[in-house]
């Protein structure tokens, strides 16, 4: 029998409905291909039970012929969603061992179309990091390895150093790469689905700020955050998407807008759409091969009838500073509730204020409490003018420069997804962290614009890791970027992990 | 501080060593919102249930939830700001207002801060049934409340109750307009009205539905004004005259020393009669307001707010002056109805196809003096509307007299019949209380009188004013029942005075 974990989402889906083999079947290959796993620290916690349970009612609907879009297929969720009677932490010690009593919109409309939980996955705490650096259950481990390095178990050394997934959505980036789920939710925030789906050869989709119900999702920068998923494919990104959107109204920014089958997209012609490349995306020092890459992006879309037109989105460079005011801003405050009082870690003090003091402190990592002290200081007064209203006048603009260029009849835009490949665990960001925060210099203007962004791989490095494209579209066309990305992933072909090396 | 300045009358200064200071005050009234359900949460605002009985997981702030406006909330706060006279914002804004709190679960407070959704506004206030005073309003905002500490529960710990969390408050800050205790209590007892006229808040101060941060400076007549305190919460009416007075003469006290007034947030005490410090302005908060990027801004039509505007009820002014023009009433016999919708309501039922003076007469001093010497009101009146309206109809018809109404409304009051209210008219009939118009039986018992008092007689004579004393003595003999005027009349002819 074939490795049914090597199937990509819809494969497998195809295969349960030609009952090629069962959900059951499915379900145990892939808990014992994460159990195999544990190296790469993919899942924060293994929930093979409830898989097994979900999977044979899974097979006891498809036996009926029935069954949803997702019917018996599993999924790996990141841990900032939260699933009832699961524990749930945003991979934060602050969270300690919560237990939702309540599922998110989301993941609920997973389960209410078959889907099969494996378990919580790994992400940076509450979703602050490009490298999955950050979470209190330790670094997630990139299945990709630089080309000549052959470290084992253990090894170590700078030629065997272990790459980090990206992140925040590093669990989901590396267990969709190394096959332990057929796809697996993400979230996004500066980039936090499309650079680490960039950085494991998978795809990974932002959809339009407002698309999915951010409702029991973990909140890091309400204005920001987006749900999406991380897949194999563009095809099987789309399928997942449909099931993950829609409006809901436990969440006022939700949007009441139908949600298409973005499956149909997948194929549909690209003929005549004119694609922008914005000047400013080509930055000071950017390695060759993201040149290349890019250029070889052009050219498949050109090939497939696409116009390319050179484009200027003037505000760019203020993008990410900008970002790191608002971001934190809003953490700043929506972290505030992670108190002692309610739920989760409590440290005791001598009063309420030092008991405050002592839980933050042993309950929130570095990273974590930077963001706080950054969002803390520019709300502050006096400060608040100079940085924060600032900063949301520079996004004001930056979301101006896109829509001036879709009114003049842009369909999407095409830009590397990252500046590089995926480096190792500990080379970045440990002696100045903006080091680390230009990694999402490519993807946070998305989220400053809210609007829809996917990451596509489209080649290998010099070192041989995978290197991706994203296109960002008009709001809520996210079918275009599937009928545009499918172009890429069929000219550059899909990017599977060379080997199982971890098992 | 704005420029906006009423000077105050010479009569309402405070004297003090070095001449007269004015006081200058300006209010912010919370006052929570009437609806079932929390401003951003389906919870049960329902006030005395177990702790922590309505909190849902918004109200707790659990990981991931959001919050979700409440529409009938929003129609409260237009209305109201319909009511003051205000300009209703079709565009306002929820602001994040942070700062840690056990009983604050979010870290934050869902408030409006520069955006509010009512601006400018203003009512009129009557200090005395004859004076009035306009004030401004600054603005109304919605707010979340907070939640309840209990420090009185464990030795060493405090518990929190959420089921307060969340609750939709209105701010209603007004322009530092007020000169003295005497016109903020009007104020507020006004403003108080008027919310309960429109059904937006209960204004039940006992339960903290409606309590006041006071604001309090004073200047010499015709300075600009000084530096002011803060007075939080006060939960009475009483209290905020006291509290007013108070902080007034401790602030001209420090001046007259050569002190200076510290900006600071101070708490009345009502048992010690005096305000101390809470924080002064270095210790304030830093709030870090924000846009709440979880809400969008709140935004409706000129319709809505028009459909709001052609619903509400009369309001306190305008029933003021119908109750004058329609039904005769005085100022002030007009104002003591409007102070209550309720007892505006029951007046206007005993008015109904009645003189509306003699139905105003008995609803003020009969009726709401008996409610309030058994500390009930209007809606606990044991007699209808429909009764008291017969008592004053017995009388109009000349069947009772006055003094025998009384004893009727005792009845009427007091008693019942199988459960059932008694209909005064059938009382009358039934225990024989029907006034005496037959002149022959009264002349009867005026002969007796005149012949058992020949002294008095000659006395009338001489003095007509004695005349008084034989009606006495001719109503005794009747048990009240004569009619006075008949009686009169018969006696001024029989004594010779006509």
């Amino acid at each position: 029998m074939t490795d049914l974990t090597k199937l990509t989402l819809t494969e497998a889906r195809d295969g349960l409905r030609a009952k090629a083999f069962s959900a059951t079947e499915l379900a145990e290959a892939h808990i014992a291909a994460v159990e195999s796993a544990r190296l790469l620290n993919a899942y924060v916690l293994e929930t093979p039970e409830i898989a097994l349970k979900q999977a044979a009612v899974s097979d006891a609907r498809l036996a009926k012929g029935e069954g949803g879009a997702l019917e018996g297929l599993p999924l790996g969720i990141k841990d900032l969603y939260c699933t009832a009677g699961t524990r749930t932490t945003a991979c934060s010690n602050i969270l300690g061992n919560f237990v939702p009593t309540y599922e998110s919109t989301v993941t609920s409309q997973l389960w209410r179309d078959g889907a099969v939980m494996l378990g919580k996955l790994n992400n940076d705490e509450f979703a602050m990091g490009s490298s999955n650096e950050t979470s209190c259950f330790g670094n997630v481990i990139n299945p990709w390895r630089r080309e000549g390095s052959n470290m084992g178990v253990g090894s170590a050394g700078v030629e065997g150093t272990y790459l980090v997934p990206g992140g925040s959505s590093g669990g989901s980036s590396s267990a969709v790469a190394a096959n332990l789920c057929l796809a697996a939710t993400a979230t996004d925030t500066g980039g936090s689905i499309r650079q680490p789906a960039a950085f494991t050869g998978t795809v990974g989709i932002k959809p339009t700020y407002g698309r999915c119900s951010r409702w029991g999702i973990v909140a890091f920068a309400s204005s920001l955050d987006q749900a999406g998923p991380i897949g194999k494919s563009v095809r099987d990104c789309a399928v997942m998407l449909r099931s993950m959107s829609g409006h809901d109204p436990k969440d006022t920014t939700s949007v009441d807008i139908a949600v298409p089958d973005y499956e149909q997209a997948i194929g549909r012609s690209v003929k005549g759409m004119k694609i922008g490349i914005p000047k400013e995306y080509r930055i000071d020092g950017m390695p060759a091969e993201i040149e290349k890459l890019w250029q070889d992006g052009i050219n498949w879309l050109k090939a497939a009838g696409a116009e390319i037109v050179n484009i200027s989105l003037p505000h760019t460079k203020y993008a990410l500073p900008a970002y790191y005011i608002v971001a934190p801003a809003e953490a700043s405050s929506n972290l505030a509730r992670y108190d002692g009082v309610r739920y989760g870690l409590r440290e005791q003090g001598r009063d309420i204020a030092d008991m405050y003091e002592k839980t933050r402190a042993a309950g929130f990592g570095r990273e974590v409490k930077r963001r706080i002290m950054i969002g803390t200081y520019v709300l502050s007064a006096g400060y608040y003018d100079a940085y924060y209203l600032r900063a949301q006048k520079v996004r004001t603009l930056i979301k101006k420069d896109f829509e001036d260029v879709f009114a003049a009849g842009v369909h999407a835009i095409l830009t590397p997804a990252t500046p590089s490949a995926a480096f190792g665990i500990g080379e970045k960001g440990s002696a100045d962290p903006v080091e680390m925060y230009l990694n999402d210099i490519f993807t946070v203007t998305v989220n400053m614009a809210g609007l829809p962004g996917i990451a596509v791989p489209a080649g290998l490095d010099g070192q041989g890791l995978p290197l991706g494209l994203q296109l960002i579209g008009r709001p809520f066309d996210e079918e275009t970027l599937f009928a545009l990305s499918e172009v890429i992933e069929q000219a550059a072909g899909r990017f599977p992990i060379p080997s199982r090396w971890w098992a | 501080m704005n420029a906006h300045v009423r000077a105050a009358d010479p009569k309402q200064r405070i004297k003090g060593a070095t001449g007269d200071w004015e006081i200058v005050i300006g209010l912010e009234i919370h006052a929570q919102v009437t609806s079932q359900a929390k401003l951003f949460s389906g919870s049960s605002t329902a006030f005395g249930a177990e702790p922590n009985s309505h909190v849902s997981l918004v109200d707790a702030a659990m990981p991931g939830m959001l919050p979700v406006i409440n529409e009938e909330c929003v129609k409260q706060a237009v209305r109201t700001g319909l009511g003051l006279n205000a300009r209703i914002n079709n565009r306002s804004v929820f602001d994040r207002k942070n700062y840690f709190y056990p009983d604050l679960p979010q870290g934050y407070q869902i408030s409006q801060y520069k955006s509010p959704i009512v601006g400018e506004g203003e009512i009129v206030v009557d200090v005395t049934p004859t004076e009035s005073i306009t004030v401004g309003i600054e603005r109304l905002h919605l707010e979340q409340d907070a939640g309840k500490s209990l420090h009185d529960q464990h030795p060493t710990m405090s518990f929190v109750d959420l089921n307060r969390s969340g609750v939709a408050l209105m701010e209603i800050v007004s322009r530092p307009d007020l000169r003295s205790a005497d016109e903020a209590k009007a104020y507020v007892t006004k403003l108080r009205t008027i919310l309960r006229y429109l059904g937006t808040c209960d204004g039940d101060m006992e339960k903290g539905n409606l309590r006041a941060d006071v604001n309090v400076s004073v200047r010499k007549p015709g300075a600009p004004f000084g530096t002011r305190c803060e007075i939080k919460n006060v939960n009475s009416i009483r209290f905020i005259g006291q509290a007013v007075d108070v902080e007034a003469r401790r602030q001209i006290g420090i001046l007259e020393d050569g002190g200076t007034i510290d900006q600071e947030t101070r708490l009345y005490d009502p048992g010690k009669g005096e305000t101390r410090s809470m924080r002064s302005k270095e210790e304030a908060h830093d709030y870090r307001y924000f846009p709440d990027p979880d809400l969008l801004p709140l935004e409706f039509d000129d319709a809505f707010v028009a459909t709001l505007k052609a619903a509400l009820p009369e309001l306190p002014d305008a029933k003021k002056a119908r109750l004058v023009s329609q039904y005769g009433l005085s100022a002030y016999d007009a104002a003591v109805l409007v102070a209550e919708r309720e007892q505006a309501d029951f007046f206007e039922a005993v008015a109904k196809g009645r003189d509306g003076k003699a139905a105003a007469n008995w609803v003020i001093n009969e009726l709401f003096g008996r409610l309030n010497k058994e500390n009930k009101d209007v809606g606990a009146s044991p007699m209808s509307a429909d009764q008291l309206g017969g008592i004053v109809d017995l009388i109009g018809e000349g069947v009772i007299s006055g003094s025998i109404a009384k004893q009727l409304f005792e009845i009427i009051w007091t008693e019942a019949e199988g459960g059932k209210a008694l209909d005064p008219r059938a009382v009358v009939e039934a225990r024989g209380m029907k006034q005496v118009t037959d002149t022959g039986a009264i002349e009867k018992v005026i002969d007796e009188v005149i012949a058992a008092n020949p002294d008095k007689v000659e006395q009338a004579k001489a003095k007509p004013t004695m005349a008084g004393w034989f009606v006495g003595q001719v109503m005794k003999a009747s048990g009240g029942k004569a009619n006075p005027a008949a009686v009169n009349e018969i006696l001024a002819r029989k004594l010779g005075l006509g």
